[in-house]
């Protein structure tokens, strides 16, 4: 898979359009991140849903699921976290309808993304926002 | 071998071939992000599952790569697909080599 | 609440950043595995400012709320699995575990929601950590746990999750009446830099939004309680402790005869609601 500028700052150019969040801090580590993943192809809206509270009571343990009936595999990604990554699932020959659900962390209020590669190849993602509270007593 | 690790699975007992079977795992795991400092200011090793597969009679259900931003005793829940009775394996491997195991059958009528 | 005490509590909280917004599904029925919990309930008549008691976890949010309608997704039982290990595991002089001489757990059914109680051989009033504690002493010659650490917590979410969904039912009369009262004083105490009592956050003004915690009634029904905070089992006095903290009092000893007091009057302040434990808080 060949990673060109012109293919990252594609990837990097409408995510920020459409999260439009300042992730200028890390947006390398993200742009990396998608890169590895999709090999800077585009990637499309649709066919994913992730699901995620709007508001998190503790930002320790946040649930969320992600769904996209002909992924091969998904990539979520915490852009406000000091590092990104958040997990990567590739789904095998006997796993059910393409869905997991897990706990993540989220150090502040932050976009949360999935991009899923499909069984036909192409790239296509959901974005969330998670707002997350720092309690008067929760400290 | 990390300290108080101790992994959960639910898995229905019994399943009709071909059904889609929702199962749950969940693993007593620090998950150290190795961005914390300890009280003397020094760094504290990151030490967290990185990996976690779960396998039918030796094929492949899910098989995820985990990062630190996964909580405190991470916890998946996802669907398969049951052919045939058999075994479900699960396995997850610990950044310091650990690896830990766990099997549950499944009759499929 | 005189006028004055409502106007100074009302500035504190104005500083801390109260408002009025909520997050909460307080509408919401728990239903644990099946079992149905009371989670709100007449309070009971020793109450004089409050006419419904609830639980905490009708304060929280429906993501939190959901984690502990599941006993698989309720991360306080990896902690009970961990209790049950401890609960066999040998120890002491004597050679013995909790389960030699009590093989099933489910024999306490009913201990946690009489919980704390006067003891009468002890001549004291005694919290569950008090049985684990002269059980390992006395019967199994072995050290005491320390009170409010992870293997003492993990011990007492097994013993309580057998009475999980009875009503507590603590006494506050008798031997312990004089110590209820000391407790009931403390609650009503206001201590610390910030100068608040218990009652000021959870009887004046829970419902409400301190910054963005959802002020609960402060019930103590569902501990040890697994916060996702700190990602552990809490307490009952780690949890009174962590509050004194926030108002910046220096708190009592955990295990210390306050906290045994306090817990004896807020347990009995929940007499009504089912025993929770564990339960699943902010």
């Amino acid at each position: 898979m060949k990673i060109d500028r012109r293919g990252l700052l594609a990837v990097g150019g409408s995510l920020a359009c459409t999260t439009l969040v300042p992730f200028k801090a890390i947006a390398s580590e993200t742009d990396e991140a998608i890169a590895k993943f999709t090999g800077g192809a585009n990637i499309g809206t649709g066919g994913i849903t992730l699901t995620t509270p709007e508001i998190a009571e503790n930002g320790n343990t946040v649930p969320i699921s992600v769904e996209s009936g002909k992924a091969s595999s998904i990539i979520l990604l915490a852009l406000g976290n000091p590092n990104p990554n958040v997990a990567t699932i590739n789904f095998g020959p006997l796993s059910g309808s393409r869905m997991t659900s897990t706990r993540i962390r989220l150090r502040k209020t932050q976009e949360v993304v999935a991009i899923a590669k499909l069984e036909d190849g192409s790239f296509t993602k959901d974005v969330k926002t998670v707002k997350v509270t720092i309690g008067g007593c929760g400290g | 071998m990390a300290k108080g690790v101790k992994p959960r699975i639910k898995v229905p007992k019994q399943a009709s071939a071909g059904d889609m079977i929702t199962i749950k795992t969940l693993i007593s795991h620090k998950m150290e992000t190795g961005l914390r400092k300890d009280s003397d200011g020094n760094k504290i090793p990151r030490s967290i599952i990185n990996r976690f597969t779960c396998d039918f009679n030796g094929e492949n259900v899910v098989d995820v790569g985990l990062d630190p931003a996964i909580s405190v005793n991470p916890y998946f829940q996802f669907n398969a697909i049951v052919p045939e009775s058999g075994e479900f394996k699960f396995t997850w491997y610990d950044d310091d080599g650990s690896v830990y195991e766990k099997a549950k059958k499944i009759t499929v009528t | 609440m005189s006028f004055f005490n409502k106007i100074f509590v009302g500035s504190v909280l104005l500083i801390l950043g109260f408002s009025t917004v909520s997050l909460a599904d307080e509408s919401a029925k728990l239903v644990v595995e099946g079992q149905p919990m009371i989670t709100r309930v007449k309070a009971p008549s020793h109450m004089e400012n409050v006419d419904e008691i609830r639980s905490g976890w009708t304060f929280r949010i429906k993501e939190t709320q959901s984690l502990q309608m599941d006993d698989f997704e309720n991360p306080g039982m990896i902690f009970v699995d961990k209790g049950l290990d401890l609960w066999n595991k040998v120890e002491g002089s004597k050679n013995k575990a909790c389960a030699s001489c009590h093989d099933d757990a489910s024999e306490f059914k009913g201990l946690r929601t009489v919980m704390p109680r006067w003891n009468e051989s002890a001549n004291a009033l005694w919290s569950l950590e008090d049985h684990v504690n002269n059980c390992r002493t006395e019967q199994m010659g072995a050290e005491p746990l320390k009170w409010g650490a992870a293997p003492m917590d993990s011990l007492i979410a097994v013993i309580s999750l057998q009475s999980r969904g009875m009503p507590m039912n603590v006494k506050i009369d008798g031997a312990v009446a004089p110590l209820w009262e000391i407790g009931k004083e403390l609650f009503y105490t206001r201590v610390g830099q910030l100068d608040m009592a218990c009652s000021n956050c959870h009887e004046d003004n829970y419902g409400i939004m301190i910054r963005a915690d959802h002020l609960s009634q402060g019930q103590i029904n569902g501990f040890p309680a697994y916060r996702l905070k700190n990602a552990k089992l809490n307490s009952i006095h780690a949890r009174f402790k962590g509050c004194m903290k926030n108002i910046r009092a220096t708190p009592y000893k955990v295990g210390g005869d306050e906290f045994r007091a306090l817990e004896l009057y807020v347990a009995s302040r929940g007499n009504g609601l089912s025993s929770e434990a564990p339960s699943v808080r902010n």
